[in-house]
């Protein structure tokens, strides 16, 4: 038993080193990768804000909803002829594909999101539950729909679609930023502010903040919360298929139907960490949970670091600032 | 108006950031030959036959073998699970086994159960005990994985009921006293340093960077090749199970300049660990153990698996011709991993009722006291239930499929 047990520690003794030489060496790399991975969080943390500032609801089913969207983007782009090794096309016919992948993933992603809504919070919204329930259904839901993706396309990650090969763009510091990595972060910050906004400024915009404020009083000045709380998840759903889009140019083989889990996990840290109900709150939590896993694990001098030091971090900050770092909430948040 | 303006924006950032990559991609098609050919690579033919034993035992024995109509082997293992492939493999090699040994005994027909246990130590309790309380069940081929086996190992033990691994390779599991554990194949105190001497022997590595996943396959087998090492390692990093994202690793790994990198896990993460690797440039080998070998590797890492070698105390039972065309018959694809350890552990059981063992207890005797050729190797357990003589078999990817290049560590 003891010996078992000692074989079973990490290699090195000293549990906790900091390796501050390895980190001054990585750092220019970790943040590129940090952004990369932190807009991705960002894009799928907006759908957790949006529906809480709405709802006071945490959708657990969020990460399925990205889920879906990486699905679809793996079929559309398998049936256009993608496999696991970057395609030889022309140009055109690479930003058509992606395009094309990328609208139906928006697709997919909206349409669970609204189906959640529909046959999952509606009928108990109807019936005036508890919070609490609703908390627990998102969970069932989030589980009902990995284990009914299991059962369609089974245990195994989808084999890789590869969309195109990274290539360096420019250099920072000797460190090389490819063009992966600029292509996620600059579309998902555009996509970001478009969001931001969309509710800020336009009229459906202002209804969504309207019923975050105050659903009655909402209702009473002619707002329709019923498709007021739909549009919220449909931009959820096209947000989580965009960011779907851009996990899987980042991690090919990582369409797998637990593949949502941890991410959305994440994601709804980011949420939190930023402020819950605060949109920008969802993009600077995003980027800082990314940024901070991949620091915190170099710092530390292993992968398994990423999730603990984010976490951490987390609490540290919420001991501080309890409602997050932008914690106003969607309905207070002027702009 | 407003949304109108939401869509076109977003429609024009999408089309912004498709143009910026189909550019990169374009410039990526030049170079994307010379990556394929990786500098360095040396080249080891592959293996083509290889011998077995001539008075092998099968399992369809004399034919003339009586037991009762209720006599039942189970396999116990990953029938789903996010490393299900490997244990598919196993039980159809069992199933390949069984069906033989019933077709050519028409007065015994063996009953064959699986329990799926995920491959997950958490779950692997549950199926066990349910394999245990079943009367009917005299002998079991499993766990597949270590952390599972280390889990239930106890329940076999109390039950004592005989079961013997097919694939689950942690050295620890051996020295816990359990009576009823047999392992059919090499353990990571073999496979560790073969595999150490492989890379910096055939493979030519100077550098070689360690990544080991959180298992307690993968730590114990880090643990055995990076002591082997000695100065040829360079670095170690640890990832978790499940995780999909390897960037921090990688660019550690580029900037020590590592030739070669083992990664110490299962293939679900092994995969995608190895085409992130090489689309951010890494030119070296990456070497894996028997985690890592498997079909599904290929398919997930795709082209980039072309800079990667396996190490297994595995034999490859598609170079045996039978075995070969009748698992094809069956499952209706090549033999995988362990498929022919699966089958030469059920054929030992089976052996063992045709010979009159068709209890618990007689059949852990059996087990026990065996010593002849399977089709694979030679059985004979010491008293711990470790093989005497195993060895360990060195693969390596070859136009998108894995071939054995042959013995290592010898």
């Amino acid at each position: 038993m003891l010996s078992s047990l000692l074989t079973s520690m990490p290699m090195d003794n000293d549990w906790i080193s900091f390796d501050v030489v390895a980190l001054g060496q990585n750092f220019w790399s970790a943040t590129f990768d940090g952004l990369t991975f932190g807009s991705i969080y960002a894009l799928v943390a907006l759908g957790y804000t949006l529906v809480y500032g709405v709802l006071n609801l945490i959708n657990f089913a969020h990460s399925e909803v990205f889920i879906i969207g990486c699905y679809a983007v793996f079929f559309t782009l398998s049936g256009l002829g993608f496999g696991p090794n970057a395609p030889h096309l022309s140009l055109a016919s690479i930003v058509l594909n992606l395009l094309l992948a990328l609208i139906i993933a928006m697709i997919a992603s909206a349409l669970t999101a609204f189906l959640v809504e529909r046959v999952a919070y509606k009928p108990l919204r109807k019936r005036n539950a508890p919070r609490l329930v609703f908390l627990i259904t998102a969970i069932g839901v989030s589980f009902t729909i990995q284990y009914i993706i299991r059962l369609i396309r089974g245990p195994n990650a989808e084999p890789a679609v590869t969309m195109f090969k990274p290539t360096p763009i420019f250099d920072v510091f000797g460190t090389i930023v490819d063009s992966q990595q600029l292509v996620i972060v600059v579309a998902a910050v555009i996509m970001m502010i478009a969001t931001e906004r969309f509710i800020s400024k336009s009229r459906t915009g202002r209804g969504i903040r309207a019923v975050a404020q105050d659903p009655d009083t909402a209702t009473l000045m002619g707002v329709n919360k019923e498709r007021i709380i739909i549009i919220t998840f449909v931009i959820g759903g096209i947000l989580a298929g965009a960011a779907a889009l851009f996990y899987v140019m980042k991690i090919p083989s990582g369409v797998q139907y637990t593949g949502g889990f941890v991410l959305g996990i994440k994601a709804f840290a980011a949420a939190v960490l930023g402020g819950i109900g605060n949109v920008r709150g969802a993009l600077l939590g995003g980027l800082l949970l990314g940024l901070i896993g991949n620091y915190g694990q170099i710092l530390l001098g292993n992968s398994q670091w990423t999730d603990v030091v984010a976490f951490v971090v987390l609490v540290l900050v919420l001991l501080v600032r309890p409602e997050g770092i932008l914690g106003t909430s969607l309905g207070r948040s002027k702009a | 108006m407003y949304r109108k303006k939401v869509v076109t924006t977003l429609a024009v950032a999408a089309t912004l950031g498709m143009l910026m990559s189909s550019c990169a991609n374009q410039a990526g098609t030049a170079t994307s030959s010379d990556t394929g050919a990786a500098s360095g690579k040396v080249n080891i033919p592959a293996l083509t036959k290889i011998d077995t034993p001539a008075d092998a035992v099968l399992p369809k024995g004399d034919g003339k073998a009586t037991c009762p109509a209720t006599t039942t082997l189970a396999y116990a293992g990953a029938e789903t699970g996010p490393n299900a492939q490997l244990g598919i493999n196993i039980f159809n090699g069992i199933q390949l086994a069984i069906n033989e040994h019933n077709a050519a005994n028409a007065g015994c027909q063996v009953q064959f159960k699986k329990f799926d246990t995920e491959g997950d130590p958490s779950k692997a309790t549950g199926p066990v005990t349910q394999v245990t309380t079943e009367a009917s069940i005299i002998g079991v081929v499993g766990l597949p994985f270590s952390g599972e086996s280390k889990a239930t190992g106890n329940i076999f033990e109390q039950a004592k009921l005989v079961h013997i691994t097919p694939a689950a390779t942690n050295p620890t599991l051996t020295e816990n006293g359990w009576t009823t554990f047999f392992r059919g194949l090499g353990n990571d105190a073999v496979q560790g340093p073969a595999a150490a001497k492989f890379m910096t022997g055939k493979l030519g590595a100077k550098k070689v960077y360690l990544v080991q996943d959180d298992s307690d396959y993968g730590i114990g087998l880090g643990k055995t090749t990076s002591d082997a090492l000695g100065s040829a390692l360079i670095g170690t990093d640890k990832v978790t199970t499940g995780q999909k994202d390897f960037s921090a690793v990688i660019s550690k790994i580029i900037n020590a300049k590592a030739d070669a990198v083992f990664y110490s896990g299962y293939y679900a993460e092994g995969a995608p660990f190895d085409q992130q690797l090489v689309s951010k440039g890494f030119t070296g080998t990456f070497v894996g153990p028997d985690g890592l070998k498997d079909d599904q590797f290929i398919k997930q890492a795709g082209d980039s698996s072309n800079n990667a070698y396996f190490t297994c105390p595995c034999i490859p039972g598609e170079l045996i011709p039978s075995f070969e065309t009748a698992y094809k018959s069956l499952a209706n694809a090549e033999p995988g991993t362990y498929s022919i350890e699966g089958y030469d552990a059920a054929t030992v059981l089976l052996a063992g009722i045709d010979a009159g063992k068709q209890s618990r207890a007689d059949l852990l005797s059996w087990v026990k006291s065996y010593d002849k050729d399977g089709l694979s190797k030679h059985y004979k357990w010491n008293d711990k239930g470790e093989l005497q003589a195993p060895t360990v078999y060195g693969y390596k990817v070859e136009n998108g499929k894995i071939v054995p290049v042959g013995a290592i560590g010898e």
